[in-house]
């Protein structure tokens, strides 16, 4: 496996797998407790207009993505709190529109939309020194925030309405952990696609939290697990020639059913 | 700091478009032992949370401690009548209690806190279970833990809404015992249905049926506060109006 390496779109791809750990380790876990996982499902499909308005304006779909999914995390979390809607609902709209606004975007760009197919299903096999800079700064800021915001997240995921009471303004700092959701979302794009994402934001979190009853230790085990795990799947997609996002996901997968099943009959 | 505890003026809740407060006043004295009874449905928990800001008055003043519901909350320790979260959810007695001692932004747990957090865990005879899962207790121990969690905040005022709901008696006891000396340093709100603790340890008493009655213990024979306190069991029971509460000043 070691002297793969030697290969620059290996050494990217596994640049780009220990990249996409820390932002599914940390912001996963918020996403598992906090039992958003429908709602970052909602996000990191809508992000694919992103998607599609950078194909369209002419500039990198990834940073295209950016604004949009912040724009459609903020939106549903508004939606969430201040419009009677039931919240399953408001991510079916969101979800939707945002893929459909994507796939118009990609009709209206002049000519044929290269590696689409790569934002929809991922391709660490082909990520470019660019995106590694844009997921590497984009990494850092949600280290920052999990950093100063940490123990207000932790007590909105436990129970709103007793943050509320000692202080803590839980409306802005859900809408900033949803913000920090569609950061990552943007991170794990080109590795798995937006199809797949939320894979990688709630199976190495479920599986930690099998192991530990520390929310700081379950966001530790999770970035190891997802370390881990990614470059099992990127290897074994090279070896057999798969998907490299699918294969990262079924491995995902697989580890869950087999850790679910030790620590029941174990 | 203003000396009064607790003043609220005037006070209108309504949720829904029902109202559920209707013109109550209450003043508090640093050091006040209350006690809250009264119906289900009553207000008694809506009061407590008018009090903690999560439910915004249509009119009406409340200050605690010369500051309003917004400003007071890091001087209010609360303990919810009910508590809801995910059994799954990573994390220990430890750390539940010590969100009791949130501060603010940027304001990381200190030695100070954690201090407090066992201090308040000991209290409540809970600190041996410090490291276990918060869902791997039993129901009356997670009240403790929820109790511990308002202790650890070191408040000026706590607010307990039925704190002894599922605790057992012996512990209820040491409970209350543990309330008489918080008192020294604390103003104290306990919403309860026990009448028979209510007459043993609190200072004063108020019944809440939509409009607040308030009631200061008469200093008396202990009969004589038996027979004051007869009258809002059979409020509760009959549901009879406040009037007749009346009769007894
Ligand atoms: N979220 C809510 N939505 C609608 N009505 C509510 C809500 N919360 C409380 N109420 C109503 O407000 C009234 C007062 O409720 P509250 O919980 O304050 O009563 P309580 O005195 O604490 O009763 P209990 O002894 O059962 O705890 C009730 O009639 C209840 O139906
Ligand atoms: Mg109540």
């Amino acid at each position: 496996m070691l002297e793969l390496l030697q290969y620059e779109f290996m050494q990217n791809a596994f640049i780009a797998a220990v990249l996409v750990s820390v932002a599914c380790g940390m912001v996963g876990t918020y996403v598992v407790v906090k039992k958003i996982v429908s709602i970052s499902g909602g996000i990191s499909h809508a992000a694919f207009g992103g998607i599609g308005l950078g194909y369209l304006i002419g500039i990198n779909p990834i940073v295209a993505a950016i604004p949009f999914s912040i724009f459609s995390a903020l939106s549903i979390g508004f939606i969430n709190k201040r419009i009677k809607i039931s919240e399953d609902t408001a991510i079916g709209i969101l979800w939707t529109t945002g893929m459909a606004l994507g796939i118009i975007f990609i009709n209206l760009s002049p000519g044929y939309a290269p590696d689409l197919f790569s934002y929809l299903f991922g391709s660490i096999l082909t990520v470019p020194d660019s995106d590694l800079t844009l997921m590497l700064i984009l990494d850092i800021v949600i280290i920052i925030i999990v950093f100063l915001f940490n123990r207000e997240f932790i007590a909105i995921s436990f129970d709103e309405e007793f943050s509320k009471t000692i202080g803590i303004k839980v409306e802005p700092l859900y809408l900033l952990l949803l913000c920090l959701v569609a950061l990552s979302v943007v991170v794990l794009i080109k590795v798995v696609g937006v199809i797949l994402v939320i894979a990688l934001l709630s199976i190495p979190a479920a599986i930690s939290m099998q192991y530990t009853s520390s929310i700081n230790k379950v966001m530790t085990f999770s970035v190891i697990i997802g370390l881990v795990l990614n470059i099992l799947g990127l290897w074994l997609s090279y070896i057999f020639n798969l998907a490299s996002g699918a294969t990262i996901v079924i491995i995902l997968g697989l580890t869950f059913i087999i850790s679910s099943l030790i620590t029941k009959y174990w | 700091m203003s000396d009064k505890a607790l003043e609220i003026e005037n006070l209108y809740v309504s949720i829904n478009k029902s109202i559920i407060l209707k013109d109550i006043n209450l003043n508090l004295d640093k050091n006040d032992f209350l006690a809250i009874i009264g119906p289900n449905g009553g207000g008694k928990s809506t009061l407590l949370k008018t009090i903690l800001n999560l439910i915004r008055p249509d009119k009406g003043n409340i200050s605690v401690f010369g500051k309003n519901p917004k400003e007071a909350l890091n001087i209010i320790g609360y303990l919810p009548q009910n508590t809801f979260f995910d059994l799954n959810f990573p994390i220990n007695v430890f750390n539940v209690t010590l969100m009791g001692r949130y501060n603010g932004l940027f304001k990381n747990y200190t030695q100070n806190d954690r201090k407090a957090v066992i201090n308040a865990l000991d209290e409540v005879s809970m600190l041996e279970y410090k490291d276990r899962q918060i869902s791997e207790l039993s129901g009356g121990q997670m009240q403790r833990v929820f109790i511990a969690r308002a202790l650890a905040r070191e408040p000026e005022l706590l607010l307990l809404d039925e704190p002894t709901a599922s605790v057992d008696p012996k512990m209820q006891k040491s409970f209350y015992e543990l309330l008489l000396k918080l008192k020294e340093k604390m103003t104290i709100i306990l919403v309860t249905h026990d009448v028979g603790v209510v007459c043993e340890y609190v200072d004063k008493i108020a019944c809440l049926n939509h409009i607040l009655f308030y009631h200061g213990i008469p200093e008396g024979s202990a009969d004589a506060i038996g027979k004051t306190y007869n009258c809002p069991i059979d409020i509760i029971g009959h549901g009879i109006p406040h009037r007749v509460f009346k009769k007894h000043e």
